[in-house]
């Protein structure tokens, strides 16, 4: 990938982001009510004290220039403070994000495991029983409710059988969580493998590995799986933005600390100056990362030309 | 199109039963809409009538489900949450299907920078995680189950958008187009009349494979206390509701989370058959 094209990658996330954030910042301009009295939450207060609020707000401004601003402090990761704490908003979601981060890690590597393995039996063997069941295993991935899972192994696991702690930060704490949001994302990802593995094994040169006389275990170790990882990782960006929707899930049910139960709780309680700063980090991390994967899978692989 | 007639053809049904997932699929949808139908003659107990039984007491023959927080019985429950959860599967796949197809086929037409902007909104939108997407509108519309279920419908808008457009492009360039409009239709008639039904076999496979997620996300909503609210028999809200004593009364959230799983799994059974049906090329869903 030539240095033009990195540019005109990056270039591009501009509007990308533009129009994300412009998004946001029109759907909280509809929010109904006056912003300083949701801010206030029903405490009384002077005339005065209203309009000083309201031009810390800066809500008395043209909606031009609110927007503008908007976009400044965007570009500057400043989101005002919350309406409950009263502390900055970033500061909020810079403590939550490890929690969240660590979940989405350990969600993200159980899923991998669980889902690589039924896509690689299943493509190894298509279309028999195997196969069958494999992606019968998978769909039922897609269509249990994370949040149910989450329940029931909490528990068996740590109510019934006390294995882990029922609540808690350490790593411990760590496994059913993970486990919770990894089902969410093997059923897709093994169906990417599947197919992945499926059209690799169809590819001359694993004829000829065959024709070499190489064991089966070599073939599909060597051969094939090199080749078929790399459809499902591009895309890893997807799964982001899956690991990111089941840690809002996820942390509920466990009663994690993260930015998931930080914007589910902030919507409960209006506080908009928090919805509106884990939308738009979270949206932005989206763009970035893939933008990210982008540019390196246009450095890794010739062929991929942005 | 080659796939439209297969519709029409008397082994569709067939061939969409053909699968023994699909058949099982079938039969719990069956059930599923049959209970959800039925339910004012199927369920044992009012829905909402407490102290129908001890407060969390467990399964028992009269009470197949055990009973909830407030003696309230949660087989009746059940059966009411199944008028639920399809009937906001399919509102908010309808919401998505309606708007997102329609936007993706009139700027595929329109073409120009229509369609370059309009292409470069889609993609954007694409980049909320839908689950934000949606709770942010939960957060300007307010709590509740209309507003979940439009919440959902509304982030499914660019999905839609973005496959109709690619679906239409190469439509918008062949010759019938050309000559409806040689022979004066108007837009409104070449969009509604010549695209639109070229468009329906993916649209309804489309349509089909996001219904499952879509009571599934619905169902998430209500869960996570930004959708249906008590006392409502919604699936969801059940499970959010029955979260405290999950460790006294297990049953209060087992049976409307399999519940749950039981019809999103029906549904996507159905609809990978289905879309394997109409176009093979859909075969993978990310």
């Amino acid at each position: 990938m030539s240095i033009r094209a990195i540019l005109g990658r990056l270039i591009s996330v501009i509007p990308t982001l533009l129009i994300t954030w412009t998004f946001v910042f029109g759907a909280m301009r509809l929010v109904p009510g006056d912003p300083v009295l949701l801010m206030l939450q029903g405490t009384p207060i002077s005339d005065e004290a209203m309009e000083a609020a309201r031009a810390k707000l800066g809500v008395d401004r043209p909606i031009v220039v609110q927007y503008v601003s908007f976009l400044a402090n965007a570009a500057r990761g400043d989101f005002g403070d919350s309406f409950r704490s009263r502390q900055p908003v970033t500061q909020l979601i810079a403590a939550e994000f490890p929690f969240t981060l660590q979940l989405a890690l350990g969600g993200f590597v159980v899923g991998l495991l669980l889902g690589a393995t039924l896509g690689i039996v299943a493509g190894v063997w298509p279309n028999g029983w195997i196969d069958t069941v494999c992606m019968t295993t998978a769909l039922a991935g897609l269509s249990l409710p994370s949040f149910w899972i989450g329940m029931l192994l909490i528990q068996v696991f740590a109510t019934g059988l006390g294995w882990v702690p029922v609540l808690g930060t350490g790593f411990d704490a760590l496994i059913l969580p993970s486990i919770s949001l990894g089902l969410f994302l093997a059923g897709g990802l093994a169906r990417l493998t599947r197919n992945a593995i499926i059209e690799v094994m169809g590819q001359d040169y694993i004829r000829t590995a065959r024709a070499k006389g190489l064991t089966a275990w070599r073939v599909v170790g060597k051969h094939a799986m090199r080749n078929a990882v790399i459809p499902p990782l591009t895309l890893l960006g997807i799964q982001f933005a899956l690991l990111i929707g089941g840690a809002v899930v996820t942390e509920t049910v466990f009663a994690r600390p993260g930015i998931g139960r930080l914007l589910v709780l902030a919507v409960l309680e209006k506080d908009f100056p928090v919805v509106q700063g884990v939308v738009v980090l979270t949206t932005t991390a989206y763009v970035l990362i893939n933008v990210v994967i982008d540019i390196a899978y246009g450095i890794i692989d010739p062929r991929v030309q942005g | 199109m080659k796939a439209a007639n297969l519709t029409r053809r008397p082994w569709f049904v067939a061939r969409l039963l053909g699968a023994p997932g699909a058949v099982a699929g079938a039969v719990v949808i069956v059930v599923i809409l049959g209970l959800a139908v039925l339910a004012p003659y199927l369920a044992p107990y009012d829905w909402n009538a407490n102290s129908q039984c001890r407060r969390l007491a467990p399964m028992t023959a009269e009470h197949w489900f055990g009973c909830d927080l407030f003696g309230r019985d949660i087989f009746s429950r059940v059966i009411y949450g199944a008028r639920f959860s399809l009937a906001m599967g399919l509102s908010t796949v309808a919401i998505s299907l309606l708007f997102g197809s329609l936007l993706g086929i009139v700027i595929a037409y329109a073409g120009g920078w229509v369609d370059r902007i309009g292409a470069r909104v889609i993609d954007a939108m694409l980049c909320f995680p839908s689950i934000i997407l949606a709770i942010l509108i939960v957060a300007v519309l307010g709590v509740g189950l209309l507003n979940a279920a439009l919440a959902v419908g509304i982030s499914g808008i660019p999905r839609f958008a973005r496959i109709t457009r690619a679906a239409a492009l190469p439509l918008v360039a062949r010759d019938f187009v050309e000559a409806a409009r040689a022979v004066g239709a108007g837009h409104g008639r070449i969009v509604l009349r010549h695209l639109l039904p070229n468009l329906a076999p993916i649209l309804i496979v489309i349509a089909t494979l996001d219904l499952g997620g879509a009571v599934l996300f619905t169902a998430t909503l209500s869960f996570l206390g930004l959708g249906a609210q008590p006392p409502t028999p919604e699936w969801g809200a059940m499970l959010n509701a029955g979260r405290e004593y999950v460790r006294y009364a297990p049953w209060t959230m087992i049976f409307p989370g399999l519940a749950l799983f039981l019809t999103v799994m029906a549904v996507n059974l159905v609809g990978d058959r289905l879309s394997l049906i109409l176009d093979p090329r859909q075969r993978d869903r990310s």
